[in-house]
């Protein structure tokens, strides 16, 4: 996918979390789910190998959303890209359906682990990775997570462990919207140079605004550097893309009343006629 | 593979149990080249040595650090990888609980989580290090099987199982060196299908790991008191084998559980669960650790000290029954 339509493809996964947000009436993780869109955009449209019509192809890239909670960014990303269908994504957080508010594993709906509880994802990866490694297959490995993810100490087990197993087919991303549940990340726990954190730890580090497409897409098709893995410290909005939700921790985790979704829409130059609502 | 005759259980008794889950995850090796085995910077202390030296490439140090283990462990899973994750414990079954529960449990990852010196064998390492509570935490997480062999023996019959299942599965090592052998020749074993040593009679033992042995000894000393006595080994905790536990409550006045786990959650409470909704059963007494972190000491002294041994095990039936 050229730029432009990853731009493209981001303003209709923002339409369509805004869509399903407002249809589920309930409370959904809009904040950490908008600040992914342009990173998932450049993914899902450009950078993983996958095939929709067989998700189970043993060659695809591994990409597993450690930040759970990014349901949104993630769900939608899968349905622009034709993973999953509209009838599947209609179901998000109706009883008994495979999309609730963290990933349940699915491989047929490409959905690679089940995650929600926060500090899993780069481990399981770095197995995945090192288990490709071994059986030499060149697919990759994507584990996203968020800044206040990075919290938990298991986290760092793996950063160490990634390192020390010269992974150089894991690549990381950390969402650094800078917001955790409770408040801002800096006055809960402050990472600060959070590049130089990794760098520490044998990482190659690419800093980035990761709501610029251009940027996303270098950091992940720079060349590797042997036997090190990779992250991408994306500096992003939380809420990005709907002014009243950017950087306004209440969007962390809230229902989207029709009021909302039409001012919502409105900013993304969109209406709600013709939106099927 | 390996042969099951007196001498042999002799020698893997003086070996002691971790000394031969190192033998025995190395006889089955050879024939599953997709096995990985994983130790938290504990392989020497599992008995892993050979195993290293042996299958350099199948061998994974991930350090200390747990919960990445077991993360890691799925994730080599997920891709084919046949994996024993190894460590002690509280370390695997507690500290990495939620990682267990996660992938192994969740996701049902095929991971062999493997406790080595559960119970009190640890001794003067001291409760830190202890598997109290271990059989509790991880059999209340759906879809994980856990099995505790009963000797040296039964390690191997174990891990030969263990290696041919698909799925998660919690392995307690129980027993230190010397502890004496409860098989002496070869036998049938299924995981989730209990053993029985001696039929079912006025008082049954259901016993698991370390305690088999001795529940088959206090049931000899019972005889001699005049007082029938059946032993069953439990060696899987879960699923349990309803069967087994059906023909004991239909044949005893008394069922016995026998343990060296806490009296709260492990095989005592298993069998409780199942018996509290059946009509007309005998009662049942359960024996295990107390539910303390008691004083440290050497392994034989700790199992004197809670009364894991045959003399108080069977004294205390003959009061119960009094």
């Amino acid at each position: 996918m050229e730029l432009t339509e990853i731009q493209n493809m981001a303003k209709t996964m923002r339409h369509k979390i805004l869509e399903i947000s407002h249809v589920c009436n309930q409370s959904a993780h809009l904040g950490g789910g908008l600040s992914m869109v342009e990173i998932m955009a450049v993914l899902y449209g450009r950078i993983l190998r996958y095939k929709p019509n067989n998700p189970r192809w043993e060659n695809r890239d591994r990409f597993i959303l450690s930040k759970g909670h990014g349901v949104l960014g993630y769900f939608s990303a899968m349905l622009v890209s034709g993973v999953i269908d509209e009838e599947t994504y209609k179901t998000f957080k109706t009883n008994e359906s495979d999309l609730i508010a963290h990933p349940v594993m699915n491989l047929d709906l490409g959905i690679e682990s089940s995650n929600g509880s926060l500090g899993h994802g780069l481990s399981m990866g770095i197995g995945i990775a090192l288990a490709a490694k071994k059986k030499q297959r060149d697919f990759n490995v994507y584990v996203y997570m968020g800044d206040g993810e990075c919290n938990e100490g298991s986290v760092w087990e793996a950063v160490m462990s990634a390192a020390q197993l010269g992974l150089d087919n894991l690549t990381a991303i950390v969402d650094y919207n800078k917001l955790q549940s409770d408040g801002d990340a800096r006055q809960i726990i402050d990472f600060a140079d959070f590049a130089g954190k990794f760098k520490s730890f044998g990482w190659d580090v690419k800093e980035i605004d990761g709501h610029e497409i251009a940027q996303v897409v270098d950091a992940f098709e720079s060349p590797r550097e042997p036997s090190r893995p990779r992250v991408l410290v994306a500096h992003t909005i939380k809420g990005k893309g709907v002014s009243f939700m950017e950087n306004n921790n209440e969007w962390h985790h809230n229902r989207l009343t029709k009021a909302n979704y039409e001012l919502a829409l409105a900013e993304l130059g969109l209406s709600l006629e013709g939106t099927g609502v | 593979m390996f042969e099951i005759n007196p001498s042999n259980a002799r020698q893997w008794s003086r070996i002691g149990s971790r000394g031969v889950f190192g033998q025995a995850i190395l006889a089955v090796a050879e024939h599953y080249p997709d096995m990985m085995v994983m130790s938290a910077d504990l392989g020497n202390s599992s008995g892993l040595d050979r195993f290293k030296k042996t299958y350099p490439n199948q061998f994974l140090n991930i350090g200390i650090a747990e919960q990445n283990m077991i993360g890691v462990a799925a994730g080599l899973a997920k891709e084919g990888y046949n994996v024993f994750a190894t460590s002690f414990a509280p370390f695997i079954a507690m500290r990495a609980a939620e990682q267990v529960r996660m992938n192994l449990g969740y996701m049902e990852m095929n991971v062999k989580a493997v406790a080595i010196g559960s119970g009190v064998s640890m001794a003067f390492l001291g409760n830190s290090h202890y598997g109290i509570e271990d059989a509790s935490v991880m059999r209340s997480i759906p879809n994980i099987t856990v099995v505790s062999p009963a000797d040296c023996a039964e390690i191997f019959k174990t891990v030969q199982a263990a290696a041919k299942a698909e799925g998660p599965m919690y392995i307690r090592l129980t027993g230190a060196v010397g502890n004496p052998p409860v098989y002496t020749e070869d036998y049938s074993f299924e995981i989730g299908k209990a053993v029985v040593l001696r039929e079912p009679a006025e008082v049954t033992f259901i016993a698991a790991g370390s305690m088999v042995y001795e529940s088959l000894e206090a049931a000899r000393l019972l005889e001699q008191s005049g007082i029938k006595a059946g032993v069953i080994n439990m060696h899987t905790i879960k699923p349990l084998d309803i069967d087994a536990v059906e023909s004991a409550l239909q044949h005893s006045k008394v069922i016995v559980t026998v343990e060296e786990h806490s009296v709260i959650g492990g095989l005592g409470s298993a069998v409780a669960e199942y018996k509290s909704s059946k009509r007309n059963t005998p009662p049942q007494l359960i024996i295990g650790l107390p539910d303390k972190f008691d004083v440290t000491g050497d392994y034989k002294f700790l199992l004197n000290h809670h009364g894991l041994n045959a003399s108080t095990i069977s004294a205390r039936v003959l009061s119960f029954l009094a």
